[in-house]
C-alpha cells in the first residue's frame, strides 16, 4: 500500500455510502441511501423484512453493482478499487457459509488461503481469533457437530482473520436461542470496544441494541432516521426504540 | 507478493474441492458406477448388435467396449462439469459462493480456479475408471495414459466452463432438471461417444452434422486419439475454441454489473 493510500485509509470512514439507489425490475429497493460507519462504532441497521437491508449488503459486497450513488470502504470505491476495498471488509452472511463436512480449522484455512496469508501467519491468526471466540479447543471438530451459536462464532472469527476495518453482519443471530444470541451480541460489542473495529449489523431484533450504539432505521428502501440511540429517541419523540421503530415503519411522519 | 496471493488462493480452492470430493464417498462411487454400468452392461449388450469397421485411431477391429471407453471418459467429465455447476448454484443459494466472491481477487481468477479445481477432480475420476477398465481388458498403449492427460485437461476445462456458464444463467436449483434434459442428454447422445460419425451418417444426415458440430464430440475425439498416442488437430482446435467461448461468456455472466444479477432486473 502506498503512503498516499494509507493516509486516505486513516482519514476516511470505514464505510461511507452516498446517494445509493437500486431497483429490481422497476421496483425501488433502495432510494437515495446515505450514511457512514466510523471505526470503534457499532451501527445497527434496523428495518422490517423488505426494508432493503439485504440489497444494501449485496451492493457493499459487490454481488451486484449500482449505477446510482457510491460506496466507499476506507476511502476506496468498491466499484473502481474493488480489491483494495474488499481487503478491508469482513462479512458474516445471513445463511451459514461454512462447509459442514470440513473441520473448523479447514474452513478457516480455506479463508486464509483466499486472503493470501502465509501458513505461519494463518496459524497464528486462526489461533488468536478462535481463542477470542472461545472456540480454539474445538478446532478439529467437523462444523456439522457444532450448534448454531458455535457455527456463528466460527464465522465471526473467520470474518476477522484478515483484520478487516469493517465487519458486516447480516442478521447473524437469526434462528439462535437466547443465550447464544446474547453471547454473540456481547462478543461483537467487545470487539468494537477492544479492537476499534467498525461494525454494521443488520437486524430486526431490537434487544440487540446497546445504548452506545449508532442506529439507522430503514423502511421501504429509505433511511428514515440515523444517529445515536439517544438522538433517535429525541428525533422521533419516543420513549423506547421499540416505539421509534413502530412509528417510523408504520407510516407516521416524523 | 501479489503472485503469492494468487498461488495460495488457487491451491486453497483446489485443495478444498479435492478434499470435499474424497470426503463425499457416495459422490465418488456414483461418479464411477455410472460409466462402469455403461461399460459392463450397455456396451456388452451392444457388442453383438453393432459392427465396427476399422477407423482411426484404431488399427484393428475393436470391440464395442473399446470404442465406447473414451466416450465414457468424456461422460465422466461432462457430468463432473455439470455437477460443479450444480454445486455453484447451490453454493450461491447457500452463500458460500459469496464468501469466495468477496475475497480480494479478480472474479475471473476465482472462476478459473474453481474450474481448475473441478477439472482436477474429474481427472482423478477418469484415471480410476481407466484402471478398472484395464482389468476388463481395455488396454490402450501405455503412452496413451500419458498423452490423454493434457487432452483431459482441455476437455475438462471446456465442459467445466460450459457448466460455469450454465450456472450463471440458472437462477434456482430447481431448474437444474432442465439442464439434465436439455443439455447433458442431447450432448451425450448426439455425439461420437456411443457411435462413430460414419455410422450416424447412414441413418440421418442431420444427426451426423449435429454430432459433428457438438463440442462434446470433439472433446471425445480428442481423448480417443490421445488415448492411442495420436493428436487430433481439428478436435484440439475445436475444443479449445469452445472452451474460450464458454469461459468468456461465463466471466461476463458473473460480472456484477453485466451478468446474471442484472438480468434479474437490477438497475
Amino acid at each position: 500500500m502506498s503512503i498516499q493510500s494509507s493516509q486516505r485509509n486513516e482519514q476516511a470512514a470505514a464505510l461511507s455510502i452516498e446517494d445509493l439507489s437500486f431497483s429490481y425490475s422497476g421496483r425501488k429497493a433502495l432510494d437515495k441511501v446515505s450514511f457512514s460507519v466510523k471505526s470503534s462504532e457499532c451501527t445497527i441497521l434496523l428495518g422490517p423484512n423488505g426494508a432493503g437491508k439485504s440489497t444494501l449488503f449485496s451492493l457493499i459486497t459487490r454481488l451486484y453493482d449500482s449505477h446510482h450513488g457510491n460506496i466507499q470502504l476506507c476511502g476506496f470505491d468498491v466499484k473502481k478499487e474493488t480489491r483494495n476495498a474488499l481487503t478491508r471488509l469482513g462479512v458474516v452472511f445471513q445463511q451459514t457459509t461454512l462447509d459442514l463436512d470440513l473441520t473448523v480449522m479447514q474452513n478457516l484455512r480455506y479463508h486464509t488461503a483466499l486472503q493470501g496469508m502465509s501458513r505461519k501467519l494463518a496459524k497464528q491468526r486462526i489461533q488468536q481469533e478462535l481463542e477470542r471466540m472461545c472456540m480454539y479447543e474445538r478446532r478439529s471438530e467437523k462444523v456439522r457437530q457444532l450448534n448454531g451459536g458455535h457455527r456463528r462464532r466460527v464465522e465471526i472469527a473467520r470474518a476477522l482473520l484478515h483484520k478487516p476495518a469493517l465487519l458486516l453482519l447480516d442478521e447473524p443471530t437469526t434462528g439462535l436461542d437466547v443465550p447464544s444470541r446474547q453471547s454473540i451480541v456481547e462478543h461483537v460489542h467487545q470487539l468494537v470496544a477492544d479492537q476499534g473495529l467498525a461494525v454494521l449489523w443488520a437486524t430486526h431484533l431490537i434487544d440487540e441494541i446497546y445504548p452506545q450504539d449508532q442506529l439507522i432505521i430503514m423502511h421501504k428502501g429509505q433511511v428514515r432516521v440515523k444517529g445515536s440511540v439517544d438522538e433517535v429517541l429525541k428525533i422521533t419523540s419516543s420513549a423506547s426504540i421499540n416505539e421509534a421503530f413502530r412509528r417510523l415503519t408504520q407510516g407516521e411522519n416524523v | 507478493m501479489n503472485i503469492l496471493h494468487y498461488w495460495r488462493a488457487m491451491w486453497g480452492i483446489i485443495g478444498r474441492e479435492l478434499w470435499r470430493f474424497v470426503r463425499q464417498r457416495e459422490r465418488f462411487i456414483s461418479a464411477l458406477v455410472r460409466p462402469l454400468v455403461w461399460l459392463f452392461i450397455f456396451a456388452a449388450g451392444f457388442r453383438a448388435a453393432l459392427g465396427l469397421a476399422i477407423s482411426p485411431p484404431y488399427e484393428t477391429y475393436i470391440l464395442y467396449e473399446v470404442y465406447i471407453t473414451p466416450g465414457l471418459m468424456g461422460m465422466i467429465q461432462l457430468f463432473n462439469g455439470m455437477q460443479s455447476s450444480l454445486s455453484m448454484v447451490y453454493d450461491r443459494e447457500m452463500g458460500s459462493m459469496r464468501i469466495l466472491m468477496v475475497c480480494p481477487l479478480p472474479r475471473w481468477f476465482l472462476l478459473v480456479s474453481k474450474l481448475v479445481a473441478g477439472v482436477s477432480v474429474s481427472i482423478v475420476q477418469v484415471y480410476v475408471f481407466l484402471t478398472i477398465a484395464w482389468f476388463y481388458d481395455i488396454e490402450p498403449p501405455l503412452v496413451g495414459y500419458f498423452w490423454v492427460f493434457p487432452a483431459l485437461i482441455l476437455s475438462g476445462l471446456m465442459l467445466g466452463a460450459l457448466g460455469l456458464l450454465l450456472s450463471s444463467f440458472i437462477k434456482q436449483l430447481e431448474n437444474f432438471a432442465g439442464v439434465m434434459n436439455f443439455v447433458i442428454f442431447p450432448m451425450f447422445f448426439m455425439s461420437t461417444a456411443l457411435y462413430p460419425l460414419w455410422k450416424m451418417k447412414e441413418s440421418s444426415e442431420l444427426l451426423h452434422s449435429l454430432a459433428f458440430y457438438n463440442p462434446f464430440s470433439q472433446a471425445v475425439e480428442l481423448i480417443r486419439f490421445a488415448l492411442y498416442g495420436q493428436f487430433n488437430e481439428y478436435a484440439f482446435i475445436y475444443t479449445f475454441c469452445a472452451f474460450s467461448f464458454f469461459m468468456i461468456a461465463a466471466v461476463i455472466g458473473y460480472n456484477p454489473s453485466k451478468g446474471m444479477m442484472m438480468k434479474k432486473g437490477g438497475k
